[in-house]
C-alpha cells in the first residue's frame, strides 16, 4: 500500500484522529508495514525488543500462557506497554488470518511520542480506558 | 540454483538477461557499490571466516566458490566498482557451471491442479515449486503526487555535467536520493531533498537503516550551509513553468505551502519487485517496493499460493524477529546468499525427501562451538537476529548442530525441538552483542551476553556465562557417539 493510501486508511482510527494528512503521510512514512500469516507471532510473550504496532486490516489474539484472552482489530494498537518500560511482552500477539500492521521500532517510540504530543495523548486515552477495563473487571 | 544443485534437486532456471550479473550491467548509477570486500583481514579468501568481512561474493560450500570478489577488485577501494561486481558474478557462474536459459523472459504465471506454469518467451515451463528471485527492480514513482510523471527517475539521470549550474530537486532522501545528490555536488547550483520523514543516517541507527556513510556529504553540506537544503515535508504538485518546475511541498509543522523554482526534479522515490501477475494468484503484497509477504521460510503467505517461494533481494518480505525494529539484511548480497542456503535446503527436505544433514555432538563441543560461531559465524554476522545457529537437545537424539535456521522459525516452534540457538544482536544504539537463546518445553529463555570493544566473545566471561545459561538443558548423558 503506497504512503498515500496507508495515510488514508488511518484516518478513521482514534489514534491519529486528530492529524492533518501531511501529519498521517509523515506517520506513515515513519512507521513500517508488515503482513503476517495465519498464526504467525507478532510480538512473543518474553522476547525483548519488541515494538509499537498498529492493526491496519485483520485480527489477531491476544495470547498469555498459550490462552486467547481477547481480539484486537483494525484500530487498535499493541506494544505499547513494553515500549514504554522497556520490558518483554506479557503476551503473545498471534495473527487470526492474514493480519496487516504499522510497526515503531522500540527505539523510535520516545522520539515519535514526544514529537506527536496528539498522538500520545489519544494513546494514554486508550490506556486509561485498559485501567479502567480491567478496574471494573477485578471489582 | 547453486543450492539445489548442491542438494540434487532437479530444477531447470531461467534468466530474462543475457549473462550473469544482469542488475550490475546497469547499476548502480555512480558506478561503485555501497557494500564492502575487505581485502586484509587475517583469513583467506575462501575460508567461511572470511565472509565476515565479504558483503559481495556468493557463497558456495567450497573455497573456490567463496570470496571471489577480492580476487576481482584492483584494489583501489574496498566498495567493488559495478564492472568488477559483475565480473564476480561471471566468475562464480563459471566456476561453479551453473546452468541457465539465459534470455528467457517469464511473461505469465497460470495455476493447474497442484501446478504452476509459467510461460515465457521460450515456452511454457510447470513445476509444483517456483522460487522467484527477479530483484526489485522497477521503477517506482508515487501516483498520487500530481505531475510526477514529469519528473526524471532515478534510472534516467542524464550525464552529470548536463547537470552544471542547475536547481535541482529531489524527491526522496533515502541512499538513492543522498547518491545522486553526493554525485551532483561539484556541478548542482542547489540541491534539495524532500520526503515526509527526517533523514536517518546508519551511524547512527548501527545498522543498515539509513543513509550509508559514502553518501553523507550532501548532509553535511546542508548543515555547513553549502547550497543543499534537507526538507521534511510532503510532495504536494510537481508543475512544468517555463523556466523548469514548481514543485509544491508542505512540512507537518507549517499550516501553509511552499513553492521551489527548480530546473530539474528527479524521483528517487525507490523500485518495486516485478512480481507480475502473481497478485492474481494470491501472492500479497506490501510496502513501498510492493513486496511480497512471506512466511519465516519465504515462502508466499496466502494458502492459495503454497510452492511459491521467493530468493534474493525480495526476502526483504519476510520480516523475521524483527527485534527492536531492525530488519534484516536480506535486501543485499551479504544477508540474502545465507538466506538461498536455508531455503535450498528447506525445499530439498520438505519436498524431495532429502534430510538435513545435522551432526551430533559431545556435551562440551557446545559452548566452543557457540562462541566461535558468535565470534566468526558470517551468518549471524550478516543477518542479526535473524538467522541463528542452532542446537537440538533432545533425549532420544541427543545434541546435534542444526546449522543455520530463521531465528523465528526456531523460536517458535518451528523445529519440532528443543534446543538453544545463538546469535548476534543490535539494538539501534549500542555496540552489537551475542544473544543466546533457550527454547524448553515450548518456552525460551533469553540470555544476553556481554559487548566486547574488539568484537571477541570467545572471553572466558561469555564462556562462564553461556554455560550458565545451558546448565540446567546440557548433561553428559546427552552426548552421542
Amino acid at each position: 500500500m503506497a504512503v498515500e493510501e496507508l495515510a488514508d486508511a488511518i484516518a478513521g482510527f482514534t489514534l491519529f484522529a486528530d492529524l492533518s494528512t501531511p501529519q498521517r503521510e509523515h506517520v506513515v512514512d515513519v512507521f513500517t508495514e508488515q503482513w503476517f500469516a495465519d498464526g504467525e507471532k507478532v510480538l512473543r510473550q518474553g522476547l525483548s525488543g519488541s515494538g509499537l504496532y498498529i492493526v491496519i486490516d485483520g485480527s489477531a489474539a491476544i495470547r498469555i500462557d498459550g490462552v486467547d484472552r481477547a481480539t484486537l482489530r483494525a484500530g487498535d494498537f499493541f506494544g505499547e506497554i513494553s515500549c514504554l518500560l522497556s520490558e518483554p511482552p506479557t503476551a503473545d500477539i498471534v495473527a487470526i488470518g492474514p493480519l496487516r500492521c504499522l510497526v515503531l521500532a522500540l527505539s523510535q517510540v520516545e522520539g515519535f511520542l514526544k514529537s506527536n504530543p496528539l498522538v500520545m495523548y489519544r494513546l494514554l486515552q486508550g490506556e486509561a480506558r485498559k485501567v479502567r477495563t480491567t478496574t471494573k473487571w477485578l471489582s | 540454483m547453486y543450492s539445489l544443485t548442491r542438494l540434487g534437486v532437479d530444477h531447470a532456471a531461467l534468466s530474462a538477461d543475457d549473462a550473469p550479473g544482469g542488475m550490475f550491467r546497469k547499476w548502480p548509477l555512480f558506478q561503485r557499490m555501497l557494500s564492502w570486500t575487505k581485502p586484509y583481514t587475517g583469513f583467506e579468501p575462501g575460508t567461511r571466516d572470511y565472509e565476515r568481512f565479504d558483503w559481495n561474493s556468493l557463497s558456495g560450500d567450497e573455497p573456490a566458490h567463496r570470496g571471489l570478489m577480492a580476487g576481482v577488485m584492483d584494489g583501489t577501494s574496498y566498495f567493488p566498482s559495478r564492472p568488477e561486481m559483475q565480473r564476480g558474478l561471471e566468475l562464480f557462474a563459471e566456476r561453479t557451471r551453473l546452468k541457465f536459459r539465459y534470455g528467457c523472459r517469464w511473461e505469465s504465471t497460470s495455476k493447474e491442479d497442484r501446478d504452476y506454469i509459467l510461460t515465457t518467451t521460450d515456452g511454457d515451463y510447470r513445476a509444483p515449486l517456483v522460487v522467484f528471485a527477479v530483484g526489485v527492480s522497477e521503477p517506482w514513482s508515487p501516483p498520487s503526487i500530481p505531475g510526477i510523471e514529469q519528473a526524471s527517475h532515478y534510472g534516467e539521470l542524464g550525464p552529470t555535467e548536463s547537470y552544471a549550474d542547475k536547481r535541482i530537486f529531489i524527491i526522496g532522501k533515502q541512499n538513492s536520493g543522498f547518491e545522486i545528490a553526493s554525485g551532483l555536488l561539484p556541478w548542482a547550483r542547489r540541491i534539495i531533498l524532500a520526503s515526509p520523514s527526517s533523514t536517518q543516517l546508519s551511524v547512527n541507527t548501527h545498522s543498515l537503516v539509513g543513509v550509508r556513510a559514502r553518501y553523507v556529504q550532501p548532509y553535511e553540506d546542508s548543515v555547513l550551509a553549502g547550497g543543499v537544503v534537507i526538507l521534511d515535508a510532503s510532495i504536494e504538485e510537481v508543475a512544468r513553468t517555463e523556466h523548469g518546475f514548481d514543485v509544491r511541498t508542505r512540512s507537518r509543522d507549517e499550516d501553509h505551502s511552499r513553492i521551489h523554482q527548480v530546473d530539474t526534479v528527479i524521483a528517487a522515490t525507490g523500485f518495486t519487485s516485478p512480481l507480475q501477475d502473481l497478485d492474481r494468484l494470491g501472492v500479497m503484497r506490501f510496502g513501498q517496493s510492493k513486496l511480497p509477504a512471506q512466511s519465516h521460510l519465504w515462502e508466499s503467505i496466502d494458502e492459495k499460493t503454497r510452492g511459491i517461494f521467493f530468493a534474493g533481494t525480495i526476502n526483504q518480505g519476510s520480516k523475521g524477529v524483527m527485534k527492536h525494529g531492525i530488519p534484516s539484511n536480506s535486501g543485499a548480497v551479504q544477508g540474502y546468499r545465507y538466506n538461498a542456503k536455508v531455503l535450498a535446503q528447506h525445499i530439498a527436505e520438505t519436498y524431495f525427501g532429502k534430510p538435513h544433514p545435522t551432526r551430533p555432538l559431545q556435551a562440551g563441543e557446545v559452548i566452543p562451538l557457540f562462541l566461535h560461531e558468535a565470534r566468526f559465524g558470517p551468518e549471524l554476522w550478516h543477518q542479526r537476529s535473524y538467522l541463528a545457529r542452532v542446537v537440538s537437545i533432545d533425549p532420544d537424539r541427543g545434541l546435534r548442530d542444526e546449522g543455520i535456521m530463521p531465528l523465528a522459525h526456531f523460536l517458535d516452534g518451528g523445529t519440532g525441538y528443543d534446543g538453544a540457538a545463538i546469535t548476534l544482536e543490535s539494538n539501534g544504539h549500542d555496540d552489537l552483542y551475542p544473544r543466546l537463546y533457550v527454547r524448553r518445553h515450548g518456552k525460551f529463555d533469553e540470555h544476553v551476553l556481554p559487548v566486547d570493544p574488539f568484537l571477541n566473545f570467545e572471553t572466558e566471561r561469555h564462556q562462564s556465562e553461556i554455560g550458565a545459561a545451558l546448565s540446567p538443558v546440557l548433561s553428559e548423558s546427552l552426548s552421542r557417539p
